[in-house]
């Protein structure tokens, strides 16, 4: 799995991060707490909502105070991010932190060629001229995989495909080499041979300058590719977290389990998916006491639940919230307790 | 029987530059495409990332202007045919798009997103309309408290379930998904495709299956077409595209998906290097010239191969 380092690069506590709705605040992130070392790929998957996106955009400072609140501590290079202000956050992004948005068409400029609107970035953060800049662009283009580089650099962004629009967010995030990235869902909109080469390059610059990387995706095929350490969300909340390998043998939370029955296999044709029935509530609607989870397991007796769920720590690294999942049989595995 | 056929679509791009910005050469979008669809059946179309997939679906429900090409719908030609209000092709050829979010206009609230397709193409009571938008709802599992929000308000995922709400809306007879559910995490992708099965079932829509997800498009599709620059490398039944492929490319698709094993990927990677230096090493025998994709030659009833050596348009 690489050599993670033990230098933590990124340590988030007690994250909290709430949307304004009519003139109540209503948290889409809640006491998360998370860290990240350098050289390390920590995937955070969880159903849609959740909070992923939310979460990221909190690291990368691109909320707007008004309608968003953002509580606690995101600690890098002894500052707190969350207090930082847009000029601040503006000398980060680029050299210290490289974003990855979901949405590529909203990120770009929809008036500016695509090569500006790399070379833009070039000129801020690195010393290189004009010429150099542009062959610079062009290389960039080539390196996530566009093959026709000059002609895509000249193309403004509703001329390009959905693909490869995320790849030009990708040679932007990447440009001025960070030391953290945040890539939110990078790699949806990709076959999967441009897919596993997006995820090369995101390993071979990790090698080159041991970045720290936060991979939100929910395509756990992904996450067994290239993560060192995966964290699940549901709600808002922090549910379960462990190293990769771990977490794919020995999934504890049902949330998590019913994740990974999901994945249409290789068998499944004109089967039904295996789903956990029921949908995660609304930002309004959520319990703000007591577990957000126990409306998906309505069968659960009520003595077995916790007041205030609690992540408890069951094997190296590898945390669980509360205890339900000592109350589940799943039927590929003995030894699990109370049927 | 098929009901529509595509018949040698193309859409071709042209790209300006230079000093007078004129045209100076075209990017063969859509370069040769030729489809069938049956009633109730699923078509899945996967391929490279700019293979031109979208541009494929546009083309079909009128909103990319077709270079050459016939699209034929019931026995009549509906080729850029100026898509007017409420024509039975607008309404019973649907798309979901693979960007739901500009694809929905951000001052309109949710419920005159869900709202307007019903308004155009159905005659219901106010009432009615309402109990409808909340049947639509339940089905991509979202709850009626989204109604007053704006799309800016929701997440990937979510804007991508009220893109294909929409869709459903009006009980349409074919429907294009482009990449209906790679925004969405795998619960919510299990009840959606649970759904759009379940709909099939009960209507007999058809669907053509934009997707790189060859899990996803496995489990969903009848037939399977693999697009590269423009046009199909191979297209034949799920078991002769999965079990039996013959073209280079579908190999190396194939060879590329991910695998839910964290302890053998540096294997799979090895493997993946492989396939990937075979495919640099023996790719010019697929492909003409000039690159292009040669003409489909059928090896089977089912089952065409796009090779050397054949008249044009072997079918
Ligand atoms: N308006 C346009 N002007 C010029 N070129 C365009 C335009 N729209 C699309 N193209 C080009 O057409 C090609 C096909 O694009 P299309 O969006 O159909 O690809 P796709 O197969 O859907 O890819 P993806 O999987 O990335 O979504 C691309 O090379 C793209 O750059
Ligand atoms: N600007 C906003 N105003 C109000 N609510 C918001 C806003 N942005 C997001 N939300 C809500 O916050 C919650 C978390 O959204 P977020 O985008 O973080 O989810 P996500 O985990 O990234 O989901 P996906 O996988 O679908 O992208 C959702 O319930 C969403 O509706
Ligand atoms: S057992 Fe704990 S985690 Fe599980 S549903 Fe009950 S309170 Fe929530
Ligand atoms: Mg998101
Ligand atoms: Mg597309």
């Amino acid at each position: 799995m690489g050599f993670v380092s033990t230098k933590e690069l990124l340590t988030i506590r007690n994250l909290r991060t709430s949307f304004r709705i009519k003139d109540t605040f209503y948290p889409a992130v809640d006491d998360v707490s998370l860290t990240l070392r350098k050289n390390e790929i920590l995937a955070i998957v969880g159903e849609s909502g959740c909070g992923k996106s939310t979460l990221a955009t909190s690291i990368v400072g691109l909320h707007n105070s008004i309608h968003t609140k953002v509580e606690g501590e995101i600690l890098y290079n002894n500052q707190n991010l969350a207090n930082l202000t847009e000029v601040q956050f503006n000398k980060l992004r680029g050299n210290d932190i490289g974003f990855i948005f979901q949405d590529p068409l909203s990120a770009l400029n929809p008036l500016m060629r695509i090569g500006e609107q790399i070379a833009e970035g070039l000129i801020y953060h690195t010393k290189l001229n004009k010429k150099q800049r542009e062959a610079r662009v062009l290389e960039l283009l080539e390196q996530v995989g566009i093959s026709n580089a000059s002609r895509v650099a000249n193309q403004f962004p509703h001329q390009l495909s959905g693909g490869m629009r995320q790849r030009v967010m990708i040679a932007i995030a990447l440009s001025g080499k960070p030391a953290i990235i945040v890539a939110d869902e990078p790699t949806t909109a990709l076959d999967v041979t441009i897919q596993a080469q997006i995820l090369d390059l995101l390993k071979s610059l990790q090698d080159e300058i041991q970045s720290g990387i936060i991979l939100i995706t929910h395509d756990l095929g992904v996450v067994a590719e290239i993560a060192d350490r995966v964290a699940v969300m549901y709600a808002g909340e922090i549910i379960e977290e462990a190293p990769v390998i771990e977490l794919f043998r020995n999934p504890k939370h049902p949330y998590t389990r019913s994740l990974l029955n999901s994945i249409p296999q290789t068998h499944s044709e004109n089967e039904k998916l295996e789903i956990i029935q029921g949908m995660v509530p609304s930002l309004m609607k959520l319990p703000r006491e007591g577990c957000r989870f126990s409306s998906r397991v309505p069968w659960l007796d009520e003595s077995v639940h916790e007041k205030n769920p609690k992540l408890h720590e069951v094997g190296p690294g590898h945390l669980v919230r509360c205890t339900c999942w000592q109350h589940f049989y799943f039927e590929d595995k003995e030894g699990s307790v109370n049927g | 029987m098929s009901f529509m056929q595509v018949q040698d679509l193309k859409v071709h791009y042209p790209i300006r530059g230079g000093f007078f910005n004129t045209v100076v050469d075209h990017v063969f979008a859509v370069d040769g495409v030729t489809m069938e669809f049956e009633r109730g059946k699923t078509y899945g179309l996967v391929g490279e990332s700019g293979s031109g997939k979208s541009t494929t679906g546009k083309a079909m429900i009128g909103l990319e202007k077709i270079t050459t090409g016939k699209i034929i719908y019931e026995g009549q030609e509906v080729t850029n045919q100026r898509r007017n209000r409420d024509s039975a092709y607008n309404r019973d050829i649907q798309m979901i798009f693979q960007d739901s979010h500009s694809s929905m206009n951000p001052r309109k609230r949710v419920l005159d997103i869900l709202a307007e397709p019903i308004r155009n193409f159905m005659k219901l009571s106010p009432q009615e309309e309402r109990k409808r938008i909340n049947e639509l709802l339940a089905i991509v599992g979202m709850s009626e408290d989204v109604l007053l929000k704006y799309p800016h308000e929701f997440s990937g995922g979510q804007k991508q379930r009220l893109g294909i709400a929409r869709a459903v809306a009006c009980n349409p007879k074919m429907i294009i998904a482009d990449e209906p559910v790679s925004a969405l995490d795998l619960s919510v992708q299990a009840q959606v495709l649970n759904f759009m099965k379940e709909i099939q079932e009960q209507y007999g829509i058809s669907y053509l299956f934009i997707s790189h997800d060859l899990g996803v498009v496995r489990h969903m599709c009848d037939h399977i077409s693999i697009m590269y620059k423009g046009r199909f490398v191979e297209t034949g039944k799920r078991e002769d595209i999965y079990s039996n492929p013959q073209h280079i490319y579908t190999n190396r698709l194939l060879s590329a998906i991910p695998n839910i094993e964290p302890e053998t990927r540096l294997e799979r990677k090895i493997e993946r290097q492989k396939v990937e230096a075979i495919y640099q090493q023996e790719q010019h025998k697929y492909y003409d010239e000039q690159g292009k994709v040669y003409p489909l030659k059928a090896i089977s009833e089912s089952h065409k191969v796009a090779m050397a050596g054949t008249e044009k348009g072997g079918l």
